[in-house]
């Protein structure tokens, strides 16, 4: 930790300055640090950043805060950790470095978590996304008993094998922060670490936001809309993809990948608050699944012929 | 002789697969050793979260030389075969070849003399093939090789590989080899955290010992002991005892190499709910142990507000911070664990019956709801025979499965059952009702309790029997290892209950009336499923019996004359084995077993000769010896006894009656010649003996029964 940061800047002090911690550490690890995507999306692992970025051969370290939305997790701002909007710092790095677990750990040591005093364990966690069409293996991270981190080795992504592989690194940052803070509730959290009328908590910035979007999610989210949005979504990737193919002398290309792959983004997250709003039944659920899935495998195929996704 | 050391270096290896690893490693070296003509002393296998290691020792230096005689060409083949001998064998020319005359003629014969190699180079060809095949349940790649073909797949990224092979009075050499650009050596690394700094090892001793000094416990056995004493001393020392877990101890000494274990505790209010679903929250949650309290009148051990951790560090403030960080984990997973029983509360068992129409259990067995239905209905028909009460067994059945759809038993399956117990008092249930349907999944293994209560048998029977009858009706039965629906578990534990409450029922009457009842016609032309259906349960019973140490032969002679296929009670099998028992350790039935036993010697002998059998009845007019008439008369007696206390399943008094045939058979051996000259007296002298056979098959098929 750096003891030149002022007070309100440090991370057991303040969210934002944990936050800024964390970007800092990575970039001075060679990552570049990017901003959240602009869509909704239910975890940082959808930006396409790391979707796209983890399939082909090229170099690619990069890190980023992806605010996630999983509207069925909402509880009305009730519950002390449970949201439907929360924070998830991502980093990802490929080819996965040998010591990425050495930097992990010095990561936590940068936002005040020493491993001296804390237990830092290693517990076997696979990951997969069936909407994504990926897989890997690795673990979660506890430290002291809780889980704060997802620690991955990107085997498949789009139903493509990643080669090489990249390695990804999730925090859940508000828990990490009310670990670090010593707080019960994560509406409690000291946001921009500063004290007395100048202290601004989570709650402050994001409870109404909760209980607003819990309704939206739960009770108002207009169905028939969200039915109509996946179709139109889907339709979309599927024209964008078909109108992005080039043939070019022996070789194929495609310029429209990160467009196509957008409305993938889109279609995954009407369908998440269809299902939150208990419309899709369960064997339904698996089809709309499965139609994520082919999106996302159509858009993986397109970037590996994209220049940035390695094609010749 | 030299010694092997082996010791993978990897990053975290999920708990659950380091034990099979450690032996897969183990066999895979030695088998190939041995295969290579090397055979060892001894070898053993270790595995903590970061190694594997394996320690071989007695290795011969040297591989023997082997000697092996190679078959050519007939002699004066063309010149294209001799060459290919020639390549084939190494020899220089055919001057250095045998020459073998054989019927189809004469062959040259190579002798090929192949020296045997160091141990040494034979370990480093075999080792990198051991560790690019190993058998990992899952595998992976990693890093920048991955991104070219072949690169090495391993459990979890590979770092580094110690392998060293000498005598213990010199300086080991490095087994020299390379996987996927990991140079083998002999340098190792300490606790990730408390001493991570590189290690030089040069053989097992010293790499063990090593490891020890940079806080690394090595053997898995050393770490599980090290955690149970403390975990227990820990316990002892405020009053309280462990709960011992053995496969989380097992968990939990794969996921630290540096055991150091700690308490923390929980506010005592949740105490208030059920013990089993704090441990399981503690336990699979966050790997836990969790303690309880002596001093609690509570029988079956009332928990106590603390819980008990295994650390991987020796931590600089003593564990302060570990313990608070646990504790506050541990909060929070009992706060839901308490809000979903309190939710489960709030609903009753039987308003979550309708969900079960949306819920297959078996695509031909239909859905969850119907499943029910009919364990109800054979709880019913069961109830009566075991003196349970008709209305409360059939409730219970009603109740028994609504469980499953609760927030608790979502979260922690293990608890299914007892949670329906919880609930079932909490709704006013009457005693039985809720007991049964915890115990009615009972038992669940050889160890497990047997139910006692009437409605609990009941049910308890009626789920096995209903899953068993529907199985074999769609022909779904056990095969080889595989029981998917765990069948051989249901027929024992209906066996287990139905000999531990001695409950007198016919399994074969009840499968058939559920089956006609339950399953519809177009099951009913099948009567040989149910057949087959009670043969599963003998064969079942067999091996029941035999692990109780009963005699096998005895059991399959009361079996070939009362069968669970002929309908006979499971508990009136096993009393006519006891009784049959007791009477073959007295006088009089080891002497009636004989004489059995020699009548059946001498009608087999003369059935072969004279190729028909003496079956019919003796003719009366025809005997000539008192002997004759006295067994005669005997045999009548005793037969029509001896049904008449079997048909009352008293099978001492049949085994008594039997004993009365003794004095009487002995006799006829004694004076009565069997071949008479008279061919009529002697079918006729055949046929009686044939009675003696006959008369003791009103209790067993004594030719079964061995001396």
């Amino acid at each position: 930790m750096d003891a030149s940061l002022p007070a309100h800047m440090r991370p057991e002090r303040s969210f934002q300055g944990f936050i800024l911690a964390l970007q800092r550490f990575w970039a001075e690890q060679g990552c570049v640090i990017l901003q959240p995507y602009d869509m909704e999306m239910g975890a940082g692992t959808f930006h396409p950043a790391t979707t796209l970025r983890a399939l082909g051969p090229k170099p690619w370290n990069a890190a980023y805060v992806q605010p996630s939305r999983r509207p069925k997790d909402g509880r009305y701002g009730e519950n002390p950790n449970r949201m439907q909007h929360y924070y998830q710092f991502q980093v990802i790095m490929k080819p996965s470095p040998p010591n990425l677990q050495e930097l992990y750990l010095k990561s936590l040591a940068a936002i005040g978590i020493d491993s001296a005093v804390h237990d830092i364990r290693f517990v076997e966690d696979d990951w997969e996304s069936p909407t994504l069409g990926a897989w890997g293996l690795g673990w979660e991270c506890w430290c002291d008993g809780m889980e704060v981190s997802q620690f991955t080795y990107f085997q498949q992504v789009a139903g493509f094998e990643c080669a090489p592989v990249a390695g990804e690194l999730t925090y859940g940052l508000e828990r990490l922060a009310m670990y670090v803070q010593g707080v019960d509730r994560v509406y409690d959290l000291n946001f921009n670490g500063r004290e007395g009328d100048a202290k601004v908590t989570y709650g402050d910035v994001f409870l109404q936001a909760e209980q607003e979007y819990s309704r939206h999610n739960f009770e108002v989210a207009d169905t028939a809309m969200l039915f109509e949005q996946f179709k139109m979504a889907e339709a979309a990737c599927r024209k964008y993809l078909d109108a992005g193919w080039r043939e070019g002398g022996n070789s194929k290309q495609h310029l429209m990948a990160l467009p196509a792959y957008d409305q993938c983004i889109k279609a995954s997250h009407v369908f998440n608050l269809l299902d939150a709003r208990g419309v899709i039944s369960v064997t339904e659920r698996q089809s709309y699944i499965l139609r994520v899935r082919e999106l996302a495998k159509a858009c993986g195929e397109a970037w590996i012929h994209t220049e940035a996704g390695g094609a010749a | 002789m030299p010694d092997l050391l082996l010791e993978l270096f990897s990053e975290e290896i999920p708990a659950r697969m380091q034990g099979k690893a450690a032996d897969d490693l183990r066999r895979m070296v030695t088998d190939k050793l041995v295969a290579e003509g090397l055979v060892y002393e001894g070898a053993k296998a270790f595995a903590t979260p970061r190694r594997l290691a394996l320690t071989v020792h007695g290795i011969p230096a040297r591989q023997p030389d082997l000697k092996t005689e190679r078959r050519g060409p007939k002699v004066g083949a063309p010149d294209a075969a001799v060459q290919g001998f020639l390549k084939a064998t190494g020899l220089k020319s055919l001057d250095e070849a045998k020459i073998q005359r054989d019927p189809k003629g004469d062959f040259y014969i190579g002798l090929i003399e192949k020296p045997g190699r160091d141990a040494i180079d034979v370990l480093a060809e075999i080792l990198p093939v051991i560790i690019r095949t190993f058998p990992w349940p899952k595998s992976m790649r990693w890093g920048a090789r991955s991104g070219k073909p072949g690169s090495l797949n391993w459990v979890r990224p590979l770092h580094a590989i110690t392998a060293t092979f000498g005598l213990e009075t010199e300086e080991p050499d490095v087994v020299k080899f390379e996987v996927d650009g990991i140079e083998s050596g002999q340098t190792t690394y300490g606790h990730r955290f408390l001493a991570p700094a590189a290690i030089s090892v040069r053989r097992f001793e010293d790499y063990e010992a090593k490891l020890l000094d940079a806080k690394v416990v090595l053997d898995p056995e050393r770490r599980k002991d090290a955690i149970l004493t403390d975990a227990k001393q820990l316990a002892f020392a405020q009053g309280f005892e462990l709960v011992e877990d053995p496969n989380l101890l097992d968990e939990v000494a794969g996921l630290v190499e540096w055991p150091v274990v700690l308490m923390g505790s929980f506010e005592p209010e949740f105490l208030a709910t059920p013990g089993e679903v704090i441990r399981a929250t503690i336990r699979n949650n966050q790997k836990c142990f969790v303690v309880s309290d002596p001093k609690s009148t509570d029988k079956t051990g009332k928990l106590a507000n603390k819980f008990i951790l295994v650390a991987n560090i020796e931590a600089t403030d003593g564990g302060k911070t570990i313990i608070a960080g646990n504790e506050r984990v541990i909060r929070a997973r009992l706060s839901d664990a308490k809000f979903f029983y309190e939710t489960d509360l709030k609903t009753k068992l039987e308003d979550r019956l309708p969900k079960f129409e949306q819920i297959v259990f078996h695509e031909k067995l239909g859905t969850q709801a119907a499943r029910i239905k009919r364990i109800e209905r054979l709880a019913a028909e069961i109830a009566p025979l075991v003196g349970a009460d008709v209305a409360k067994a059939t409730r219970a059945a009603h109740l028994a499965k609504a469980d499953l759809l609760t927030e608790v038993v979502g979260e922690f399956p293990e608890v299914q059952g007892l949670m329906g117990k919880y609930y079932a008092l909490a709704q006013g249930e009457d005693a039985s009702v809720a007991a049964a349907c915890e115990e009615h999944y009972k038992p669940q293994g050889p160890a497990d309790r047997v139910p006692t209560d009437p409605v609990s048998v009941a049910v308890a029977l009626a789920d096995k029997i209903d899953t068993l009858v529907g199985f074999w009706a769609i022909d779904e039965k056990p095969t080889g290892s595989k029981d998917p629906y765990a069948l051989r578990r249901a027929a024992l534990g209906v066996i287990r209950i139905v000999l531990e409450n001695q409950t007198q029922i016919s399994l074969r009457e009840v499968a058939w009336g559920h089956l006609e009842r339950s399953y519809g016609k177009q099951y009913l032309e099948v009567a040989e499923k149910l057949d087959d259906l009670m043969v599963f349960f003998e064969d079942r019973l067999k091996v029941q019996l035999r692990d109780q140490k009963a005699r096998y032969d005895l059991v399959d002679a009361v079996l070939n004359t009362g069968s669970l296929v002929q309908g006979h009670p499971i508990v009136a099998v096993v009393r006519r084995v006891e009784a049959l028992g007791k009477f073959l350790d007295t006088d009089d039935g080891k002497n009636l077993l004989a004489g059995t036993k020699r009548a059946s010697n001498i009608l087999s002998i003369e059935e072969k000769k004279d190729k028909r059998l003496f079956d019919g009845a003796p003719d009366a007019s025809l005997y000539t010896l008192g002997e004759e008439k006295a067994l005669a008369r005997a045999i009548d007696e005793v037969t029509a006894e001896a049904r008449a206390a079997v048909a009352k399943e008293d099978f001492a008094a049949a085994m008594s009656v039997m004993a009365e045939l003794r004095p009487p058979v002995d006799a006829f051996f004694d004076k009565v010649r069997v071949n008479d000259d008279d061919p009529k007296v002697r079918e006729n002298r055949l046929k009686l003996l044939n009675e003696i056979r006959s008369a003791t098959r009103a209790v067993a098929d004594f030719s079964k029964i061995q001396d």
